[in-house]
């Protein structure tokens, strides 16, 4: 490391006070980048394989073995946290990915072309509304099997619909600006305009909402593991850690459940707090 | 700011002079809320096709689908068959179970032989008893969070009350689960860890923990909304008319405050309703507690379609008839809105 330490605590320490919002959106970024290097990096990382059992450690605490104690069938939580990170993390990227595109597409199509397209599409995402996105996944659960693979796609399109009103409203306020009849005039095509300018332009403001979701769609994930209907054991996961930590629970070992919950916790804050930051640089929000 | 308070007094004078006149029961009004349960059926409607069938996009046979895990005997597959109608084409299948549904019959169960509506019946009263209580709760300190911070708006005690709100926000309600058992059910032994109990008082006892898990989040919600909905109306014109009116400050607040401000709590009430029901999957599984929520989780997992089915038509009925309701109680509440609406 060539970087002195102290730099970055006199640079802290010397901020001017109205930079304290971004140290803590430092620390949220920290939390996240450290989340995700855990999770590509977790064989490296990670003290001992994420099955390995520890007979002379079952329900351990704390130690120099195992920093953060074992579960009831002595294993590693470190170990369990950082492999599990992989999944908690991967279900949530895969459905802001999926719901954003799908959300995009629709609301652009919604909002510029208006007309029945926007009507059809509006009552479509009044029916999506009224299925919560948990529930839906539970219902694809049912019908395609337990796993990572259904909740994924159902949680999609059910955070499509609300990626979908911001983009309409927002597209719909682009659709008058000067800039677009300006390239109308000089004879570029609506599609053109639409995807290459409008959309781009309303892309930063659905992206911060988007990072919002990240962070529900993160805690429903783990509450679909949780349930037992996510990620399946043997593959450690957060919300399955907690999950098979419930008996220990009545038994006073509060360690195997709390841990996990932690670090759901932890990652929802952070991404809460890089959402919030992100839209109030951005400034956005639908336009009246 | 300037304020010229006459005009003012004059404008708010006419609209409420203007409200009974416009009453609920105008062309304007009957039109509006025949619109609203048109759409309401049309939701409803598209809904239960969804609902039904989903089952579709599943390949395969749907003998074999519904039969997964169990024996396929002879006479179950004719059972089957016989029962859903299997064999007829899709869209009769869809109005027979249509039809079965709006009379409450959901078919039978697959994992315990009995009529959907009976498990489902006897697993109800836990979870509206659930409901209810995180309801409560989520009125008294929701409102009164965002309240007190409103009044106290920009001073600490509201600084406080908005962290506390970010800080309980982050706690999805299986964490929030799991930390109440380990401190007052493990560590305190204040409350039971497990099952909902026998009879009222045990059971609102049995409730106590899990209706808190429920609510955190909400509570969220409900306190945020509250609170920005009273700051704005603080801010209003009306406001600093009333009090230099000369009106008692409690009264100001009561009445020119917080009931102005009850429309947005309100439209978020309609959405809270289905959210505590789906939310309470994962707290009454969490709590061992025999509600639909933990029905539904154990239809899944024994492959018990017909349940899901009916559970999920349930808690999508519940959330739109509910909106329905904020929708439609709205221009009572706040006469603006119905003013407004049949304007548009």
């Amino acid at each position: 490391m060539t970087t002195p330490t102290p730099t970055l605590a006199v640079k802290v320490l010397r901020a001017p006070r109205a930079h304290r919002t971004s140290l803590v959106f430092a620390i949220a970024c920290g939390v996240v980048a450290v989340m995700t290097l855990a999770a590509v990096f977790a064989p490296f990382v990670a003290p001992y394989p994420p099955d390995a059992v520890d007979f002379t450690a079952v329900n351990a605490g704390p130690s120099a073995a195992h920093w953060l104690g074992t579960d009831g069938l002595g294993r590693d939580l470190l170990s369990r946290l950082v492999f599990g990170a992989r999944t908690a993390l991967l279900g949530p990227l895969l459905v802001v990915i999926g719901s954003t595109i799908i959300g995009m597409l629709l609301g652009l199509l919604a909002g510029w072309r208006g007309g029945w397209i926007d009507a059809v599409l509006g009552r479509v995402f009044d029916v999506l509304f009224a299925f919560p996105s948990l529930l839906l996944a539970i219902m694809a659960v049912a019908l395609f099997g337990k796993g990572l693979v259904a909740p994924v796609i159902a949680m999609s399109i059910a955070y499509a619909p609300f990626v979908a009103r911001l983009t309409r409203a927002l597209v719909k306020a682009e659709r008058t600006r000067p800039y677009v009849a300006a390239y109308r005039v000089q004879g570029f095509g609506g599609a053109w305009i639409a995807f290459r300018r409008v959309l781009p332009n309303v892309t930063p403001i659905v992206g911060a909402q988007s990072t919002l979701n990240f962070g529900y769609v993160l805690a429903e994930l783990a509450g679909l593991s949780f349930l037992g209907l996510g990620v399946q054991p043997p593959t450690p996961d957060w919300g399955a850690m907690i999950n098979e930590a419930q008996s220990g629970v009545a038994g006073g070992y509060f360690l195997p459940a709390i841990v996990p919950a932690v670090a759901v916790v932890l990652v929802v804050v952070a991404v809460n707090i890089i959402g919030e930051e992100l839209s109030d640089r951005i400034g956005g929000g639908v336009p009246a | 700011m300037a304020l010229d308070s006459r005009t003012v007094s004059v404008a708010a004078r006419e609209a409420a002079a203007e409200a009974p006149r416009r009453g609920r029961w105008s062309a304007a009004g009957v039109r509006r809320v025949a619109g609203k349960l048109g759409g309401l059926a049309l939701t409803l409607f598209l809904a239960s096709l969804l609902v039904f069938f989903s089952r579709f996009l599943v390949p395969g046979d749907p003998v074999s689908f519904l039969l997964r895990g169990r024996k396929p005997s002879p006479e179950a597959i004719a059972q089957v068959t016989a029962q859903y109608g299997l064999d007829l084409p899709p869209w009769q299948q869809y109005l027979n179970w249509l039809g079965g549904a709006l009379t409450g019959d959901f078919g039978r169960s697959l994992q315990y032989r009995q009529d959907v509506s009976t498990v489902i019946g006897e697993r109800l009263p836990v979870t509206l008893m659930l409901v209810v209580m995180s309801g409560i709760l989520i009125a008294i300190v929701g409102l009164s969070a965002g309240v007190v911070a409103a009044l106290n708006r920009g001073r600490p005690l509201d600084r406080l009350t908005l962290v506390g709100l970010t800080v309980l926000s982050a706690i999805p309600s299986f964490v929030g689960s799991i930390v109440l058992i380990a401190i007052f059910a493990v560590q305190l032994g204040w409350f039971p860890t497990f099952g909902s109990g026998q009879g009222f008082g045990d059971m609102v006892y049995h409730l106590v923990l899990p209706s808190i898990a429920l609510a955190i989040v909400f509570v969220v919600l409900v306190g945020k909304v509250t609170r920005s909905s009273m700051v704005e109306q603080l801010g209003r014109e009306h406001v600093e008319v009333a009090t230099s009116r000369g009106l008692k400050r409690a009264t100001v607040i009561r009445r020119h405050v917080f009931r102005n401000a009850l429309g947005p709590i309100l439209t978020v009430s309609g959405v809270l309703v289905a959210g505590l029901l789906v939310a309470s999957t994962i707290v009454e599984a969490a709590f061992g507690l025999a509600g639909i929520g933990s029905l539904l989780v154990q239809s899944v997992d024994r492959l018990d379609f017909p349940v899901v089915q009916a559970i999920v038509m349930l808690v999508v009925t519940a959330f739109v008839v509910v909106n329905a309701i904020v929708d439609l109680t709205e221009p009572w509440i706040d006469p603006r809105s119905a003013a407004g609406a049949s304007a548009r």
